[in-house]
Order: structure tokens, then C-alpha cells, then sequence
């Protein structure tokens, strides 16, 4: 079979940043030379990429800047944090808009909650602990559920299900001043009543993992 | 205003209507205006107990739509002064009450009572959930067996989240523990759970341990609540339970095995 004339394929590249922090151009210029001057074949041919991030000025002279570098040798790929008036301008002048790593990350790290219950939890409710640790104060009854994506502390009795690391956490714990639950699962490891009876010597506890097996801890609540 | 109490269980057959039938009774007996509601529709049973099923008329759900006015289907007992039933309709199903309806007929019972006591039908759905919605106090009815047990826990539950209390975030439903149909000789020998197993798991106050009894039978088939029979333990211990509601300070009674004396030893009782 022949091969396509062409293939699309990601790659990764270094790239120099020139951070532009002045609108004056002739000002930038004299700095640009002073900088060249101390290592001028490091930069010749350099690709660069320009960013704007400093510039606030609507109308500032992109052009201008675009023909600076050029002249001294420099290639310039694109820009980066342009201010959105800015962008239009970029475009005219073909230079691509590059979004760096750190930018086109959106999602910001939800920073941690912990969600506490301070009254038994009755058969047939549910909680879950999104993105944080569970603490109930009181017991969780016969076919009541417990979920969290990190730990799960009981100071009672824990009779129903207790479901730790809910999205794969796998140092989530669940302790219980009293393990009689129907089922234990840490980051989808689980144990049901009778695994909990065999393993679990003493009543107050602590499940965690240890490897991809569930192991039972004696603590002394 | 009116104490809103509701007698409700999860389960069937726990001794829903018998407790709603005696606790009214009890009091009026003791001189508050009283009218006990039945919630169950379709399966109307506290009539019977109550002992006035030949005197319906018009019932709950007629009030309701506005077929009848309160007082047409007000039921006034015969027996207890103060005392008065406001009966559930026979020929219709749960989804006749309304959010609205109850609100409204429970608001103008109010304005005429001192308590008002709801007689729930069994399960979570529609019945069951008006009954509870709108109580002030919650009287859970419970036998001493693991299913009855898990049922109370999961209407418990209910009361903490689907309460009107709860969903206006007001205090929080009174909640009290009715432990029924309860035989210290049977959890003597292990066959049932102790009045301590069942504190332990539900975990909320006790309010009366009515023990197992041939009154009870009697007492709901002649329609008599089984509360008047103050020979009886159980109307004693129903006694006791009100007491205890209207905020008295009353000793537990039946909850250990008596001692058979000599003479009842050879001869039986």
C-alpha cells in the first residue's frame, strides 16, 4: 500500500518567549539589541513566540513590533496571552495564537471539602461526600449508604454500606467505631458482611487497602 | 396551635390504629380537645377501632375537594368527651390527598384543637407521606423484630428529610419510639429483641412499651380503644405513653418479666 502524501501528528516544541512589558516600541528595540548583542548567533533564525500579556493598549502597533523583530533575524510563530483586542490584529498579520500549557488548562483543582453529619443516618438515605472526606456523627443504619470520594470516619455504629475513594482514591480509608456494615468498598475493593467478619478481628476499625486487597485495622476508639 | 402528631410505623400491622385510637382517647381523657384523623385511605380502619363506623357520613377526602365542610365530617365519639374522628374515605385511593388539601384541612382542625393526631397508613408513598408531612411530633410505631425495626429507621428518615419541618429548615419533628405488641417472656428466651436493641438502633426517646395483649383483639373488635380497659396492660401502658406525651415523668411498666407468683404458678393465668 502506498503512503498518504501527508500525515497529521502532534508533537512537542521548546519555544523561546519574548515577553513584550513596554508599549514603546523604539524603547524595546534598544533592550532587543543590547540582548542580541551578548549571544547574536543563539538568536538568529530563532523561532519566537511573542507574548502580549503585559500589553493592555487596544491599538497598540503589533505591526510595528512584527517588522522590529524581523529585522534583527528573529522568526517569529505566534503570540501568546494576547488581550482578546489584540487577537484580530495577530490574525491579520498571520501569526498564530498559541495557547501555552498553563493557560489551556480551564480546570482548576477544586480544592478539598469535607462534608460532616452530625445525626444517624436512617435506612434509605444516601450521602455522598463529593470531592472530600466524609464524617458522620452517629450511626449509619441497615440499608443506609455512605459515599465519599476521599475517607469515611463513623463515631458509631456503621451498619450499612460505606463506600471510600469513591473515584479511585486508593488511600481513602473508612474507620468505624463500630464495623457491622453490610459492605465495605474502598476504590471499588469490597467486602461484604461475612468477608468483614472474617477479617475484621475486633469491632472498632480501620479498612484501608494495602496493595488491591481490603485489610482490616484494630484501632482503639 | 395545634400539636400535629403523627403515629406512623413503615410497616403494616405494627398497631398503627390501635396506638392512634388510644393516644387520642388517652387525651381527651385528660381534658384536651382531641381529633384523630385517619390517612388511610381506601383501607379505612380507624372507624372500626373507634367504634363509629356506622355514623359516616361525609369523610376527609370530601372535605378536601369541598364536598362537605369540616363540621359534616367531624365524627364526635360517644364514649370521651372532647374526643372526635375525622374518618377516611372507603371508595378512594391515596392520590385523593393533595399537599393543599391536607394543609388546609389540617390549618382549620387547628384553629378548633389542641392535638391533632394523624393515623398513617403503611409504606412511604403518597398516605404516608401526607400523614407525616405537616406533624409537629412523630409517634413511631415499632415491634420488637428486625424487619419492623428497619422500617421505622427508614421513616425516620423520611421525617428528617421529607418533613415540612425539614424542608422549611424549622426545628426539627419531635420523634418518639412506641415499641408495640412487646412480651418480656419472649425476649427472655431470645425470640425477640430487647427494648435496648431497638433504642440502640433507632436511637431516639422512648415514649411507652405497650406489651403483648388479649385486650388489644378484644378491645378492637368491640371498637372500644383499647385505652378505657383499665384492667388491661396494654391500657395501662397506653396511659402511661400519654402521660409521658403531655410531658410527665412515668416509670416504665411491663418491660420485665413478672414474677408469677405461687399461686398464679399452679393455677395459671
Amino acid at each position: 500500500m502506498q503512503k498518504p502524501s501527508l500525515e497529521l501528528k502532534g508533537s512537542s516544541f521548546t519555544l523561546s518567549v519574548i515577553h513584550i512589558n513596554h508599549t514603546d516600541l523604539a524603547a524595546v528595540a534598544n533592550e532587543l539589541d543590547s540582548k542580541l548583542a551578548i549571544a547574536p548567533q543563539f538568536f538568529i533564525g530563532a523561532p519566537l513566540v511573542v507574548n502580549l500579556g503585559a500589553i493592555t493598549d487596544a491599538n497598540y502597533n503589533l505591526a510595528g513590533l512584527k517588522d522590529l523583530l524581523i529585522s534583527r533575524q528573529l522568526v517569529i510563530v505566534g503570540v501568546t496571552s494576547a488581550p482578546t483586542a489584540l487577537i484580530k490584529q495577530a490574525k491579520a498579520l498571520g501569526l498564530a495564537i498559541i495557547k501555552s500549557g498553563k493557560q489551556s488548562e480551564t480546570q482548576p483543582q477544586l480544592p478539598k471539602t469535607t462534608k460532616i453529619v452530625r445525626q444517624n443516618v436512617r435506612s434509605g438515605q444516601q450521602i455522598y461526600a463529593q470531592n472530600g472526606d466524609l464524617i458522620i456523627v452517629g450511626a449509619v443504619g441497615n440499608g443506609a449508604e455512605v459515599i465519599a470520594d476521599g475517607s469515611i470516619h463513623i463515631y458509631g455504629n456503621l451498619r450499612g454500606k460505606a463506600m471510600a475513594g469513591a473515584n479511585g482514591d486508593k488511600n481513602a480509608v473508612i474507620i468505624a467505631q463500630s464495623l457491622d456494615a453490610e459492605l465495605v468498598s474502598i476504590a471499588g475493593q469490597y467486602w461484604l458482611t461475612e468477608n468483614l467478619q472474617a477479617h475484621a478481628t475486633s469491632k472498632s476499625g480501620c479498612i484501608r487497602l494495602a496493595g488491591d486487597a481490603l485489610t482490616a485495622e484494630t484501632l482503639s476508639l | 396551635m395545634a400539636q400535629i402528631i403523627v403515629v406512623t410505623s413503615g410497616k403494616g400491622g405494627v398497631g398503627k390504629t390501635t396506638s392512634s385510637a388510644a393516644i387520642a382517647t388517652g387525651l381527651a381523657l385528660k381534658g384536651h380537645k382531641t381529633v384523630v384523623v385517619d390517612f388511610d385511605i381506601g383501607l379505612r380502619n380507624l372507624d372500626l377501632i373507634m367504634g363509629c363506623e356506622r355514623r359516616v357520613v361525609y369523610d376527609f377526602v370530601n372535605v378536601i375537594n369541598g364536598e362537605a365542610n369540616l363540621n359534616q365530617a367531624l365524627i364526635k365519639d360517644k364514649r370521651t368527651p372532647n374526643l372526635f374522628v375525622l374518618p377516611a374515605s372507603q371508595t378512594r385511593d391515596k392520590d385523593a390527598l393533595t399537599k393543599e388539601g391536607v394543609g388546609r384541612v389540617l390549618e382549620n382542625l387547628g384553629k378548633d384543637f389542641e392535638y391533632i393526631i394523624c393515623d398513617s397508613p403503611a409504606g412511604i408513598e403518597t398516605g404516608a407521606m401526607m400523614a407525616l408531612y405537616f406533624a409537629d411530633t412523630a409517634i413511631v410505631t415499632t415491634n420488637p423484630e428486625v424487619s419492623s425495626v428497619r422500617d421505622s429507621d427508614r421513616i425516620l428518615g423520611m421525617l428528617q428529610s421529607k418533613s415540612k419541618r425539614a424542608e422549611e429548615g424549622l426545628a426539627p419533628v419531635n420523634e418518639y419510639l412506641l415499641l408495640t405488641r412487646y412480651s418480656p417472656a419472649r425476649v427472655a428466651t431470645g425470640e425477640m429483641l430487647s427494648v435496648a436493641d431497638v433504642e440502640e438502633i433507632l436511637a431516639i426517646p422512648l415514649l411507652g412499651v405497650i406489651p403483648e395483649s388479649q385486650a388489644v383483639l378484644k378491645a378492637s373488635n368491640s371498637g372500644i380503644p383499647v385505652i378505657i380497659d383499665q384492667e388491661s396492660d396494654a391500657g395501662k401502658a397506653y396511659s402511661d405513653a400519654v402521660a409521658r406525651l403531655t410531658g410527665e415523668e412515668v416509670e416504665m411498666r411491663f418491660v420485665n418479666e413478672e414474677k408469677k407468683g405461687f399461686l398464679k404458678r399452679i393455677f395459671g393465668s
